[in-house]
């Protein structure tokens, strides 16, 4: 058995080690964890992550969560290609720096349009819209802060060329995106670093890699969504009550 | 001119890089900016790091901010100790692994107790995330192991303890009932020195007393928005 993967496409940290395990050829075996339907919470999988959360890396015994620590360690590991995660101290530096920022300002900000819109309505809860309202300032400063501090006038949000920091960064924006949220509208050197950033990986990486998430709204309006476990209603009500 | 690091003993990621520089011997000058009064939010700070946050480190041209990269940097740079951040591929894994987790469970979290006159409804909801982030810190991380991320001492032992000083600051007994996860504390702090602790944690450890005797500055009009936007992102 070699690499397992165990992801949900629905999530941007599972998608930022798919597709930076697909563009480097890394040979995973990939395993759906279904987080709508609470398979992350389940007694199996809690057995092999007892955090319950995705993605989850298994190298042999070596049980590896965080999608930070999977992207460095995966590169490392399978020595990609140097821009990924340079190995130039300052150049590396530029890349922990985004990713320590990235954690505090973009994650649990752009996911919440998914619970606003989708997550809290399945299983009937409604965000106030004061919170929802908070969580558009919220993204909108921080995507000020994206372009002008980590993008400025270079190509990419950590150097000249592409790094890990751009895939964390893409998947996060692609959650509201998918959601309807135009966060790429009057943002014009934002749009010019994604259309970089896609033209990198890839037309094709891209659309297998966000087919799922680009489909949700449509699949929440046909009710096909599936029904969450008991044990993921209760993760779910906590994860809804720490919406600021 | 070395190295700057620009910091307030205030906070908790600044004191993580204080003592890990002093430890190490890291020659570095320091630049005290006060986050009660915000000078991080003032026009020479700003140009400094223009998200006027703390620790920001400056070494000539080369401006660094968020504490885990400057910890990484400086462990790196000055090849410290290998257990801080190990060279093998699986240990340095569990430092990062670590990180993630911690800026996500343990950041926002433990500092939120010194924010005052919050509605106790967030203060219950904020103990009990306390409560949870502290069962898997003993539970996932420590285990039956010495420390967070291996055997040895690591830069996720010091994230860690000095996020857990802020509330113990503020009188949450955090260690009360946690035998694993207060010897975890104690092997830390035996392992830093009781000096070094001491520096590093006397402004926090006094703060309570300094708002008691209203010897606290009052905040910059930059600050006090800032502190209100801060306040309104506790969930």
């Amino acid at each position: 058995m070699g690499l397992e993967l165990f992801l949900d496409l629905v999530s941007q940290p599972s998608r930022a080690v798919y597709i930076s395990a697909k563009k480097n050829g890394i040979p995973l075996e990939l395993r759906t964890v279904d987080l709508v339907k609470g398979q992350h919470k389940s007694k199996e999988f809690l057995q092999i992550n007892s955090l319950g959360k995705l993605p989850t890396l298994k190298d042999g015994d070596f049980i590896l969560t965080e999608s930070s620590a999977i992207l460095i360690y995966l590169s490392c590991k399978y020595q990609t290609p140097d821009h990924w995660y340079p190995s130039d101290l300052q150049a590396r530096a530029r890349v922990h720096e985004y990713l320590g920022w990235h954690a505090d300002c973009i994650r649990g900000t752009f996911g919440i349009p998914l619970w606003v819109q989708v997550l809290g309505p399945l299983i009937g809860v409604q965000v106030p819209e004061e919170k929802v309202e908070r969580n558009r300032t919220a993204m909108d400063q921080a995507l000020q802060w994206l372009e002008d501090k980590f993008l400025g006038d270079r190509p990419f949000l950590a150097g000249q060329q592409v790094t890990l920091a751009d895939l964390m960064a893409l998947e996060e924006l692609m959650q509201p995106v998918a959601l309807g949220y135009e966060l790429f509208e009057g943002r014009p050197r934002l749009a010019a670093w994604r259309g970089r950033v896609e033209a990198f990986l890839g037309a094709e990486l891209c659309q297998e890699a966000h087919s799922i998430i680009l489909s949700i709204l449509e699949q929440a309006a046909k009710k096909t969504l599936p029904t969450p476990s008991p044990e993921a209603y209760q993760a779910m009500l906590l994860r809804i009550a720490r919406i600021p």
